[in-house]
């Protein structure tokens, strides 16, 4: 929950983070004074936006300890590294060029500035990279060893690090995640611009701020396909519940069809979306309830194999611990049977086998929203950039109009891939290993209610605060005495 | 390098930026100053700008102190946090609100005004220092938790860590020792942040007014954390034997100082540069005391933190159950993440590097009155 407000902010952030050090970059090549107002102004906007990013980022992160207790201790060792890596490399450089930015225009050289610019958000991209590493990980658990003498995940090896920091999950959500904030930055700055272009008012920064809103934007757009489609490939691989559900398929196959809306089906086309082959065969939910083969010939126990299997290593875990000092030979006959079962281990917490069923309407539809609205979005900047090409922008009302209507249609697109990305893993909080409630503080359900409240609420209140300011600081335009009308 | 050395290593580091924090902490000590009636609104703009272009570096050591303890020390970080709920919340909770107070409390659209996001961020200024101090506090104190590994494999109460009581962490406010400290921490930051403004704005009248209230914060500071001292070096402590048992101890801290000599000469230096910046600040016309005051505290922080660790001492006692204490040998990450954490923190003089090169560049001038009213690059 409060990732998903996380995520109202950071896409942003990462977006014009490109579009103003691009600007910004022009300024000090063309020694333009143009491109200077014009980054100054984004950078206002983007230092709104930015204080309520941290705000957010904050709360994620002391939350994982404060309401996820028992997943702390879990996964400390495995996420360990790539956090103190992403606080020394990546927030530090955040946060100390971020002041230079803001106010550093007349108390440092143009080029120092520029550079703290580009810092601000090689940081902020930087923090992405780790942060997902430390996602991906939990979505695809590489490179761990379960050790029964702490009862937790360890990483025990370079090479095992070496996987959970190329963890290819990771690398295509970073992918996805970064080049779909370009995606927002961009269409941000075409839509307020095109906001400019229908009240005819700085006319001229509103058209070279939109060329580079669509630069960014289409570039962003089409890595983001990209990104997506190798995404939905190691879905299928490590997680085809989620690949299931955000398909609706309840039986699976080969050559399975791709689902467009309830009804219009494209034969085959999952299979080719899922595994790159027009035979792939891709499980449907009740295959994976039920056990069934794959493409290479493995067999994949049902689920309540699983839950045995996994009730099993949590028994030989509890008898290792007990006969450790006592009774070595007891002890080493328990950790054996806990090594054979230790990898459905997480099963052996589940109920019945249909919990790990996640909620299979809301990730259905919004993973639909998000690829609609996604290819919407790459629409209307191609249009764009035909009309500033054509210089015909004037006239095009409609797409000025569509510009503006596809801000929130971003942010709705984004939060819908969260939806798929988070609600789609469910139950796990780590696939597989550990299930969300093992993974929980003890805390009375008051208490994590009243908390979730207050946060819900003081972060409504910043959002509406901040919409309202950036609306104000739109209003009031860039520092121009308007003398480019041409 | 052993296993031992890396973890005895991660609390050097820990200890480290603890002490960085609380220097720091002076952002929220001259927040503190807002609300002094004798300043007029444009002074209290320059101050809040002043604080302004350093909050983003106080919030990211916060940050990075958690994350740093998560990653080495994750028992600590998994018993405390999800164990002293309410405290961590509620110093979130203020600190959410401090980063949007710069960059809304000045725009007529923030729908709540300019006093209540000043209120915000003074509140910020008490409270984050106190709960810090407080909760540091309870590394001597112990805390009311119990900690069973064996209970994840137990589906039907699966936490490892649980916390005894119902006030989830409210409870060290009835540590009368630990609120000591909390109390020093917030004079203490409260003198820090007037030595900051005084060396880094250009006003006559914020300067006498900054000075006047060092020495009238001096007085409380000394007080509250000369009896904590006191209390701290005659109170029972939680010794570690070889074999990891926890036991009580009498004089265990002042045992701690005796031992480690060089954890002694820390603290007595890290007190004499404290006091030798008020000196400055407060009674000459040096403008430079807080260059000698920020120092003195990491140094004391530091001792504080290596009393608490180091020499066979339970870091974070566990009143409830002696054996749940928390020690640096059996909370810590494992040997192959503390060496890759370690390679990683050899960049830390880089980051230090910059940080100090970026600040000399943007301090060159002293922020004034005038600049304030001039500039559109302003909070």
């Amino acid at each position: 929950m409060t990732a998903a407000y996380h995520w109202l902010f950071v896409p942003l952030t990462l977006g014009l983070a490109m579009a103003m050090a691009i600007m910004e970059t022009l300024y000090v090549v063309k020694k333009d004074e143009f491109w200077k107002k014009a980054a100054k102004f984004w950078i206002k906007l983007f230092a709104i936006n930015f204080a309520v990013g941290i705000a957010t980022g904050i709360i994620l992160e002391f939350e994982f300890g404060t309401n996820w207790s028992n997943y702390s201790w879990f996964v400390g060792d495995m996420f360990g590294a790539p956090l103190a890596i992403e606080g020394i490399l990546a927030f530090f450089m955040e946060a100390t060029f971020f002041a230079v930015m803001f106010f550093g225009w007349e108390k440092v050289s143009p080029k120092f500035h520029l550079a703290s610019t580009w810092l601000t958000g090689i940081g902020a991209t930087i923090s992405a990279y780790w942060i997902l590493v430390a996602n991906g990980w939990m979505q695809n658990p590489v490179g761990t060893t379960f050790n029964p003498d702490t009862v937790r995940s360890e990483m025990a090896s370079a090479a095992a690090f070496w996987q959970v920091i190329s963890n290819p999950v990771a690398v295509s959500k970073f992918c996805h995640s970064v080049t779909s904030g370009w995606v927002t930055g961009g269409i941000f700055v075409v839509g307020v611009s095109a906001w400019y272009l229908l009240k005819n008012r700085h006319i001229e920064f509103a058209k070279r701020s939109m060329l580079i809103g669509v630069i960014v934007g289409l570039v962003g757009s089409g890595a983001v396909m990209l990104s997506g489609d190798s995404s939905g490939v190691h879905a299928a691989e490590f997680q085809p519940m989620k690949l299931a559900a955000a398909e609706g398929l309840k039986d699976g196959g080969k050559r399975a069809s791709f689902t467009i809306i309830p009804g219009v089906k494209i034969p085959g086309m999952l299979s080719v979306l899922a595994t790159h082959k027009l035979d792939g065969f891709v499980p449907g939910i009740n295959d994976i309830l039920n056990g069934y083969t794959d493409d290479e010939g493995n067999v994949i126990p049902s689920v309540a194999d699983k839950m045995a299997m996994g009730r099993e290593a949590l028994d030989a875990l509890a008898t290792y611990r007990e006969r450790k000092d006592s009774d070595p030979a007891a002890a080493a006959a328990a950790l054996e049977v806990l090594r054979a079962n230790e990898r459905y281990m997480g099963y052996g917490h589940l109920e019945k086998p249909e919990d790990i069923v996640p909620p299979v309407g809301v990730v259905f539809w919004a993973f639909r929203l998000m690829i609609g609205f996604g290819m919407l979005i790459a629409l209307v900047l191609l249009l764009c950039a035909i009309g500033l090409w054509k210089d015909k922008l004037g006239s095009w009302k409609w797409l000025l109009w569509a510009g503006i209507i596809c801000i929130p249609l971003a942010y709705i697109t984004g939060q819908c891939g969260w939806i798929v990305a988070e609600v789609g893993r469910q139950p796990w909080t780590i696939q597989g290993i550990l299930p969300v409630n093992v993974a929980i503080s003890s805390l009375s359900a008051a208490a994590v209610k009243t908390t979730f409240f207050v946060f819900l609420a003081v972060f409504a209140l910043f959002l509406v605060i901040e919409i309202r300011i950036l609306l104000g600081a739109i209003r009031k335009g860039p520092d121009f005495v308007e003398p480019e009308k041409r | 390098m052993t296993y031992e050395f890396l973890q005895n290593y991660w609390w050097c580091l820990i200890a480290l930026l603890g002490g960085l924090l609380v220097a720091l902490m002076f952002v929220q000590g001259a927040n503190l100053h807002l609300g002094n009636r004798k300043l007029s609104d444009l002074q209290k703009r320059v101050i809040l700008n002043s604080t302004g272009r350093k909050w983003e570096l106080t919030f990211t050591t916060l940050v990075t102190f958690g994350g740093a303890f998560f990653a080495s020390f994750p028992l600590f970080y998994s018993t405390s946090f999800g164990g002293a709920y309410w405290v961590w919340v509620l110093l979130l909770i203020t600190f959410v609100f401090q980063a949007v107070s710069y960059e809304f409390q000045n725009k007529k659209e923030n729908l709540l005004g300019v006093k209540s996001f000043r209120i915000a961020l003074m509140v910020n200024g008490f409270l984050a220092p106190f709960l810090v101090g407080t909760a540091v506090g309870t590394f001597f104190t112990g805390s009311d938790f119990t900690v069973n590994k064996l209970a994840i494999a137990d589906p039907s109460s699966p936490v490892i860590s649980v916390w005894g009581n119902g006030w989830h962490g409210l409870d060290a406010l009835g540590q009368y020792h630990a609120v000591l400290l909390g109390c020093a921490l917030v004079f203490l930051t409260a003198i820090l942040g007037a030595l900051f403004v005084l060396s880094n704005v250009d006003d006559d009248e914020i300067h006498s007014e900054s000075r006047r209230s060092i020495k009238v914060a001096t007085g409380p500071f000394l007080l509250f954390f000369l009896t904590w001292t006191v209390i701290l070096l005659v109170r029972q402590g939680y010794a570690v034997s070889d074999t990891g048992v926890v036991s009580l101890e009498k004089f265990k801290y002042l045992h701690n100082l005796l031992q480690m000599p060089a954890v002694l000469v820390m603290l007595l230096a890290g007190v004499v540069l404290v006091l030798w910046g008020i000196w400055k600040g407060g009674f000459t016309k040096s403008r430079k005391g807080f260059w000698l005051a920020a120092p003195g505290t990491v140094l004391v922080v530091m001792a504080v933190f290596f009393l608490a660790g180091f020499n066979g001492t339970a870091y974070y006692p566990s009143c409830a159950d002696l054996q749940s204490s928390l020690t640096i040998r059996d909370s810590s990450s494992s040997l192959f993440t503390l060496k890759v954490m370690s390679w990683v923190s050899l960049l830390i003089p880089f980051v230090l590097a910059y940080i100090v090169f970026a600040w000399r560049a943007m301090d060159k001038k002293r922020i004034s009155g005038e600049e304030i009213s001039g500039t559109p690059d302003k909070y």
